[in-house]
């Protein structure tokens, strides 16, 4: 009963986007449409979450709709009811933030109408059975999110990046659609049934694969195709810049799950899984150093999620190659690990991203340099933001630090793996992840420090104000949920075994909730344990204890001075630390070999009265080798076929007869 | 009945490793300052100074916030759980199990990001190129850290502390070229990461030179007593993770009765004597290095534990 009960619930967001349509003017409707999404993503997060811990059968449904001789299949079993959860949990999240965000939109025609619609769309991606519906969805939740990107298009940056969303969405569909060609065959079985059960030669897979990692790795934001994510996520309104940095990618490396691992099926080759793991090391060191870069707090984000779908990639990735090596219990293990971070950095990426609109509704500020001290005007939001900052640095006892922490033990039991290539690539991936993380914690020092810590940089940041109920209450629901996450991991590992054993013919991690403690044990014979609950109550006991015992015994007296920064206190807040200088150092050190970081100092000569001037130069390996001579060479072709667009119709009509004899010709020759 | 003894063994532990600590530092700065021909102050003499700093009220600065003044008790429980799990005396007591080294590395991260932030806080320039330092010799001294973890964990077969020693005691151990590696890693980690010369300069006021002391600069009283008491159990901390991993002879294990426990006490106090006697014989043989030269003495920190784990990929034999 799920199945139909879902599909009838997404009825009532795209009722709720033909009403903001019209509505949208009305000082109400943001409040109602809010309220009806909020509603919504609740009860599908319920049907979803009860599908997944109780039914063991999935649920398909076929209408009448789409292609006439295809119908429209739908189909809800575990690995669809987990990314339902992942969605719908960010999707009520977002919505509840609305509730109070939302009143400060200055264009709500342009948003209330496609964020119903954009929901609707990722639902129903996760729901579709066959390629025909799926790459509807999928293009259904590209449009809508585009047109939640360009909801503020004057500014002109915000239009670029639109532009080139809508032209990397597009070469993403286009990946999938030539995937779900190759799979059918010739025989065109769409419906993701018949996929399943034909096979398919080696070769072909190969292509499958190469086709879904660029599919759903563009949208998904793998390196090198990430290039938009950082320009679109941050220039949508920062609830929806929440749901597509925290959700949407999630559904894109849930296309890359479904087809590689459900639909494309046995056999799967050694070095797909080295292909796939050396993608997301690369991914998860080189997001993680571009966001450092960063002085945008939402950009610096949106390159964070880069690193986390590497992390993600490669808990896929050791999957694949177990599986190639039909070491299943292994294949569970990191399957989980992969699982278990998508399921975390929805949860803390949706966090910092509202978190960042708070501080952008009470500033109008997202760059950091103008930023600080806005722990002392928005304290609660700032210690929301700090546990979201905790987590996402993978610190225990919180949930970014488990799922970092099941990837290293999947690592550890691969010497196993009897491939060569993939022993040297392993450890070296595993260094990769160890960089990631340890920089990750940088990233974060960084982006909370220099925002809420230290002294106001600017008058929009002395004026702060701490926001909403709405907003807080949305805050603190992500933060618990990280909490809770990190220190009961056995129930969530419990949770994720059906989802593993679909994808990993049947063999999944011991359960857990029996374990003494609620332990995390996930190999029995390694016996690497952890628990985070005695972490947090060790902790909690011992803090405590040390405060009771020094405010009793010793002094609790405090005194305010002015800071004493080795007598020489400065009264200019410019002359803190800002993002600048305190990623100075990693600059220096990753950054002159990654981007050709260069610092120019300009000091005039004794006597000469303009002013000192420093300038960093960095270069973006990617785009500048990467795309621009893309670019370049597609604007120099164009411009070569530009006369083509100036003919007379008598020449108009001689291309196209040459054109119909070349293709015969072609034909006859083919035959 | 046995579990009460188990407690009370843990419990124990958790004391141990608070009272040692400060006599740790007092021992290392006493050793120095004979090295140096210097008569130097009493080994008890850190003690006097926490016990002075914790009665003496808190000067805090105007710009600070809430997060300086519960950061202090944040880093010390996270250094303290990590110190406490870690084994001392015995291996296999009631929580070892709590978290792995793995784990033990990642406490340690959570306390210096609140350091790190600490240091942000009140909005000084100091703070900020202490902080902003300390994260970028973490950034390479942590997976440093992990791949010796990787390294030990693929020989032992588990990153549990307790097991890990019980394998180093086995006899199929043997001289191995990766332990010897991991060795090297961890040793040179161990010193950046508890601001020991050639990285940083425990004793330097000196402002542009130094690291830890300039995060640490605005606290006052026990807010520093605390951070003072932090940094003493983490050296303790790798002191004892040195032990247990390459020297694990004479550990007693749980249960063993309280005459072996003693024994194991004593030879876990003698073992700390001789590695802080190590690290005062290292620290003034050789100078302080500049800062961005730190980032290469990380590295190859780095490289040798990737190198270790790349020979056990490769042959466990090696």
């Amino acid at each position: 009963m799920s199945l139909p009960l879902l599909l009838g619930l997404l009825l009532i967001p795209l009722a709720a986007s033909v009403y903001a349509v019209a509505a949208a003017r009305q000082p109400d409707c943001s409040r109602r449409v809010y309220g009806v999404t909020l509603a919504v993503a609740a009860t599908g997060l319920g049907i979803a979450l009860a599908h997944l811990l109780t039914a063991s059968t999935p649920e398909t449904l076929k209408l009448p709709l789409g292609l006439p001789w295809l119908g429209a299949h739908f189909r809800l079993d575990a690995l669809a009811a987990f990314f339902l959860i992942v969605v719908n949990l960010g999707g009520a999240v977002a919505s509840l933030f609305a509730l109070g965000y939302g009143q400060h939109e200055k264009a709500p025609e342009r948003v209330l109408p496609f964020f119903p619609a954009f929901l609707a769309g990722m639902n129903l991606v996760l729901l579709a059975d066959d390629a025909f519906s799926f790459l509807f969805a999928w293009e259904f939740m590209s449009l809508s999110s585009w047109a939640l990107v360009m909801a503020h298009h004057q500014d002109p940056a915000n239009a670029r990046a639109g532009y080139l969303y809508l032209v990397m969405a597009c070469f993403g569909t286009l990946a999938l659609l030539l995937a779900f060609g190759l799979l059918a065959g010739t025989s065109g079985g769409y419906d993701f049934d018949t996929v399943r059960a034909s096979a398919i030669t080696p070769g072909f897979a190969a292509l499958v694969l190469a086709l879904a990692l660029l599919g759903a790795g563009s949208k998904a934001g793998l390196v090198p195709l990430h290039v938009w994510l950082p320009l679109a996520h941050p220039a949508a309104p920062s609830h929806v810049s929440a749901l597509m940095s925290g959700v949407m990618t999630k559904v894109a490396v849930y296309g890359f799950i479904r087809i590689v691992f459900d639909l494309l099926g046995e056999p799967v080759l050694w070095w797909w899984g080295g292909l796939v793991l050396a993608l997301g090391g690369i991914t998860a060191v080189l997001g993680v150093l571009y966001a450092l870069m960063q002085h945008d707090l939402k950009r610096l984000l949106a390159y964070h999620t880069v690193e986390n779908i590497g992390i993600i990639f490669i808990g896929l990735g050791l999957a694949l190659a177990f599986q190639a090596n039909l070491m299943y219990a292994s294949a569970a293990l990191a399957l989980t690990a992969a699982l278990f971070h998508i399921l975390n950095h929805s949860l803390f990426k949706s966090l910092l991203f509202l978190g960042t609109g708070a501080v952008l509704t009470a500033t109008g500020e997202r760059d950091m340099e103008k930023l600080g001290g806005l722990i002392h005007p928005m304290p609660w939001t700032a210690l929301a933001f700090l546990i979201g900052a905790a987590a996402i640095s993978a610190l225990p006892p919180l949930n970014g630090f488990v799922s970092e922490w099941l990837t290293f033990q999947a690592i550890l039991i691969s010497p196993e793996l009897p491939q060569w290539l993939l022993k040297f690539l392993v450890p070296a991936v595993g260094a990769l992840l160890a960089l990631s993380a340890a920089l990750a914690a940088a990233c974060f020092v960084k982006a909370f420090g220099i925002t809420f810590l230290g002294r106001a940089r600017s008058p929009a940041a002395t004026q702060a104000r701490e926001t909403d109920r709405y907003s807080l209450a949305a805050l603190f629901v992500l933060a618990a949920l990280c909490l809770l996450a990190g220190i009961l991991p056995g129930l969530v590992v419990d949770g994720l075994a059906p989802v593993v054993s679909l994808l990993n013919g049947g063999a999944r991690l011991i359960p857990q909730h029996h374990q003494p403690w609620l332990t995390l044990v996930p190999v029995v014979d390694v016996k690497s344990t952890y628990n985070g609950l005695l972490v947090l109550l060790f902790m909690a006991l011992s803090g405590t204890t040390a405060a009771v015992l020094i405010h009793r015994l010793a002094s609790s007296a405090v005194r305010r001075g002015p800071a004493w920064d080795c007598g020489f206190p400065d009264a200019n807040p410019a002359f803190q630390y800002t993002a600048g200088s305190f990623a100075q150092p990693i600059r220096r050190v990753f950054g002159s070999v990654v981007f050709q970081a260069r610092e120019r100092v300009f000091m005039p000569p004794p006597g000469d009265l303009r002013p000192a001037r420093f300038k960093i130069e960095l270069h973006d390996p990617i785009w500048e080798r990467g795309y621009a001579p893309i670019a370049h060479a597609v604007v120099a072709v164009s411009t070569r076929f530009n006369y083509l667009q100036y003919l007379t119709i008598r020449r108009y009509l001689s291309v196209v007869f040459g054109a119909l004899v070349l293709l015969l010709l072609g034909m006859v020759l083919w035959r | 009945m046995a579990l009460i003894a188990d407690y009370l063994v843990q419990g124990c532990q958790m004391l141990l490793t608070l009272l040692l600590a400060p006599l740790l530092t007092g021992w290392i700065r006493a050793l120095k300052a004979q090295l140096l021909r210097r008569r130097g102050p009493s080994l008890l003499q850190p003690y006097r100074d926490l016990s002075k700093l914790l009665r003496k009220e808190v000067v805090l600065a105007a710009s600070a916030s809430w997060l300086f003044r519960v950061a202090p008790y944040l880093i010390f429980s996270a250094i303290w759980v990590a110190a406490s799990l870690a084994p001392t005396f015995a291996s296999g007591l009631l929580f070892n199990w709590t978290a792995d080294l793995i784990a033990i590395v990642a406490l340690l991260g959570t306390a210096r990001f609140f350091l790190a932030l600490a240091g942000l806080d009140v909005g000084t320039s100091f703070g900020g190129i202490g902080s902003s330092r300390e994260m970028m010799i973490a950034s390479l001294a942590e997976p440093a850290m992990l791949m010796m973890v990787f390294t030990l964990s693929l020989l032992a077969g588990t990153t549990e502390l307790s097991a890990v020693a019980r394998f180093m005691l086995t006899a199929d151990v043997g001289l191995r070229v990766s332990l010897a590696l991991a060795l090297m890693a961890l040793v040179m980690v161990a010193i950046a990461e508890n601001a020991r010369i050639p990285v940083d300069n425990p004793a330097t006021h000196l402002e542009l030179t130094m690291v830890h002391e300039a995060m640490v600069l605005e606290y006052s009283g026990r807010h520093l007593a605390l951070i003072e008491l932090a940094a003493s159990l983490k050296l303790l901390l790798y002191l004892s993770l040195l032990g247990c991993i390459f020297a694990p002879w004479g550990m007693a294990t749980a249960g063993a009765g309280l005459t072996a426990y003693l024994g194991g006490v004593a030879i876990y106090v003698a073992k700390l004597a001789f590695g802080g006697f190590l690290l005062a014989l290292f620290e003034t043989s050789i100078a302080k290095m500049r800062v961005f030269r730190v980032d290469q003495f990380m590295g190859a920190a780095l490289m040798l534990g990737l190198l270790g784990t790349l020979l056990l990929f490769v042959s466990r034999s090696l």
